[in-house]
């Protein structure tokens, strides 16, 4: 039985002038004293003349969570993930569509809510708590646990106005780490604190997760803590889910949402007044061929056709892989042939770079090309080819390169190893070393690499 | 260790208690759909009420000097001007008790109504945060205000056992009854500070209306004269304010002038009090959804 249900949610806005026309006690007075007037004297009504906008922050938005999952919510900002969370939090109501929810529910939409800052940190730490919802017993109890978590017991007594940023972040995410809903719902907290505080805040995130079983809805922009965290994965765009996947084939769905579209083909028209532009572009095997896929461990070739509108110094073509937004290898023409760079004549020109494709995993990747011309950015930023590095061949449910797997490389490395002694012989150097009587035989272990 | 040996019991348990759990907390959002967990939901976080009634105690001890003090000396400082003013220079009459008691025994209930309506009308515009970020039933907020004005009537109230000791005042028996009069203010003002709250989300300058009602109110309810003073064919058209019933009331257990219980007034006060409640109630309800939006 799922956990949470949504069925064809909607939430709408309004917005427009009419909305506001009530915005002070002053205007409905004199906006119904008008309508009286109106309704007496038979003209038309003030109202029909403003006009009202819809905005849909959610459409029709449906989902199933299963007990024990952790969700990965993303999309660009304004995409509707926060409306989300508010309905399902019931601090908004939807429009329209229903939602259905087994368990007791927390949410953590923002670290801090309710901190005041004339009061100390433990006077915090409970109203805190007793915001989100925990009893005072509860708190009392779990007091000593949220203070070690947070690392700042010397400070309990002091007003939260003198704490750091980081003090009061991490009070304020300790004492959310400790609620103990069935379903957790986190907003982009992770958005402050630093480094070590992100990741402590990950690791007790996952063990929520893992250890406790419980259901987790995780929204973040920050990819990796998605990947990590999370098994399963949907994308929003302007209020609709465009994906509801795997986590890698979520994420893919984002950042080549972003990109634009996902074409591995690039062709544009030629403007005279730029001092050089890229043309085309396109991804070829290596008899020439378009291709938009290549499989694992292959090599791939970008053909690109630029063209130089008058005789430039200073002009550098140059290639940016990246995948998931994340910069892979930069690359300039002229990094091996400087004259490319002091001077280039006029005229159409046809290039050819060989991507090292062979050395990543599977994935959705971006090339993207870029000019500069002397200190100007002369790029066209529509100028990149969307590609997919596929694995139709290879059986990697046992190697380290399986897409959910960490890292971006496909590498197989070479591992020396040696069996340098066995159990056996340990034992009995132990004996001969040792005054005692002989000790039992010791049961037989298969240690590494036999 | 310890989690394997526990964890077959744990099962079970939880075997148990997932199908209880499952219909205990079901909950279905709809637009539009009468929250019958909101009942609930209150009795699930009444810690709340008091969580936020300390904060706001704490909060004025913390920033001031005066702190707890201001809870003993504004009453008293009102009861000298107003004994003043009223009793010495105006010399509006007081039948039979000293005049600084007659207008302390008004001002106790009337320093609890005003502030509690001031406090309740502002207190959701300045609680955004909770109201955009977390959820509890919005009830809590006005709640919490009303009591923590409560707590100030309290400590007046221990002040007015003090002056009355000065005066060598025997107060009546039917002083027992003064927490029945307690509810009623507290309904009298329940009802008016939902209602302003719940005006003030969606009407931002309704915040300059509460300090006039206020003000205004002052000179309308019996605070600084008895209620024996109003000639006989207004009485009834008089009592309609509510804050009447409860400071005749208040009047009538701790000093016991007959005079002061006129009991067709009384009743009508008493009557719109609970009207009040039950219309600021539904409309803060029905506004309640849209809190979060429109805040």
């Amino acid at each position: 039985m799922s956990v949470i249900t949504v069925e064809n949610v909607s939430k709408r806005y309004l917005l427009g002038k009419a909305v506001d026309r009530h915005a002070t006690f002053r205007d409905a007075i004199t906006y119904q004293l008008a309508s009286l007037r109106h309704a007496l004297t038979r003209s038309q009504s003030v109202a029909a003349k403003s006009k009202v906008r819809d905005f849909w922050a959610l459409s029709d938005v449906s989902f199933a969570v299963e007990p024990g999952e952790v969700l990965g919510i993303i999309g660009r900002n304004g995409a509707g993930k926060s409306t989300l969370l508010k309905v399902l939090t019931q601090i908004t109501e939807p429009t329209r569509g229903r939602i259905t929810i087994r368990g007791r529910i927390a949410s953590l939409l923002e670290v801090g809510t309710g901190f005041h800052p004339e009061l100390t940190g433990r006077e915090n730490v409970f109203l805190n708590g007793a915001i989100l919802g925990m009893g005072k017993a509860e708190i009392r109890a779990k007091f000593d646990e949220i203070v070690a978590f947070a690392e700042v017991e010397e400070f309990l007594d002091t007003p939260v106005k003198r704490y750091s940023s980081g003090m009061y972040v991490r009070l304020a995410f300790a004492v959310a780490a400790h609620l103990e809903p069935e379903i957790l719902v986190v907003d982009e907290v992770l958005a402050v604190g630093d480094a070590q505080f992100q990741k402590k805040c990950l690791g007790k995130m996952g063990e929520v997760a893992t250890k406790d079983g419980r259901t987790v809805l995780f929204v973040s922009h920050n990819m990796g803590a998605v990947q990590t965290l999370c098994s399963r994965g949907i994308v929003l765009s302007r209020g609709a889910v465009i994906c509801d996947s795997t986590v890698s084939a979520a994420i893919s769905a984002y950042t080549s949402a972003g990109n634009g579209e996902m074409g591995a083909e690039f062709v544009t028209t030629r403007d005279p007044t730029c001092p050089a532009q890229i043309l085309r572009a396109t991804l070829a095997d290596k008899h020439g061929e378009p291709v938009s896929e290549v499989e694992m461990g292959r090599h791939a070739f970008l053909v690109v056709e630029y063209v130089v509108n008058r005789d430039l110094r200073g002009l550098v073509v140059a290639l940016l892989l990246s995948k998931d937004g994340m910069p892979l290898l930069y690359s300039y023409d002229c990094d091996l042939i400087e004259a490319r760079r002091e001077f280039r004549p006029d005229g159409l020109y046809s290039a050819r770079v060989q991507l090292p494709t062979a050395m990543f995993k599977e994935g959705v990747y971006n090339a993207a090309l870029l000019m500069g011309y002397g200190q100007d950015n002369i790029t066209d930023p529509n100028a990149s080819i969307t590609f997919s590095i596929v694995n139709t061949t290879r059986d990697l449910t046992h190697h380290s390169a399986r897409a959910e797997r960490p890292g971006v490389l496909f590498q197989e490395l070479e591992w020396e190893e040696l069996r340098i002694d066995s159990d056996q012989s340990q034992a009995r150097l132990r004996d001969e070393m040792s005054p005692q009587a002989t000790a039992s035989p010791r049961p037989r272990e298969a240690p590494l690499g036999t | 260790m310890h989690r394997a040996c526990c964890s077959s019991r744990e099962q079970l348990l939880r075997g148990i208690f997932e199908v209880s759990i499952a219909t205990d907390f079901e909950l279905i959002i709809e637009p539009g759909r009468a929250h019958r967990r909101y009942w609930r939901d209150l009795w699930r976080y009444r810690e709340l009420f008091y969580f936020l009634s300390w904060r706001d105690i704490l909060v004025r001890y913390k920033q001031t000097v005066l702190g707890v003090s201001w809870s003993v000396i504004r009453p008293l400082l009102t009861m000298i001007v107003f004994t003043i003013v009223f009793g010495r220079i105006a010399k509006l009459p007081h039948a039979g008790v000293p005049y600084a008691l007659l207008v302390y025994a008004g001002l106790l209930p009337w320093n609890f109504m005003s502030t509690a309506l001031t406090e309740m009308s502002a207190s959701l515009t300045s609680n955004t945060n909770l109201l955009t970020k977390v959820y509890f039933p919005r009830l809590v907020i006005p709640a919490s205000a009303l009591i923590t004005s409560f707590v100030d009537l309290l400590i007046s109230f221990v002040i007015l056992l003090c002056v009355m000791g000065v005066y060598r005042f025997m107060p009546p028996w039917h002083m027992v009854l003064l927490p029945l009069a307690a509810v009623l203010a507290v309904v009298a003002t329940a009802g008016c500070g939902l209602l302003f709250c719940a005006l003030n989300v969606k009407y931002r300058d309704f915040r300059y209306v509460v300090p006039f009602i206020v003000q205004f109110g002052v000179y309308i309810s019996p605070v600084g004269f008895g209620s024996d003073v109003i000639p006989a064919k207004w009485r009834l058209l008089y009592s309609i304010n509510p804050a009447v019933g409860v400071i005749d009331a208040f009047r009538w257990c701790l000093l016991g002038r007959p005079g002061d219980l006129y009991l067709p007034g009384f009743l009508l006060s008493t009557a719109v009090s609970f009207v009040l409640l039950w219309y600021g109630l539904m409309i803060f309800r029905r506004t309640e959804r849209e809190f979060a939006d429109v805040v």
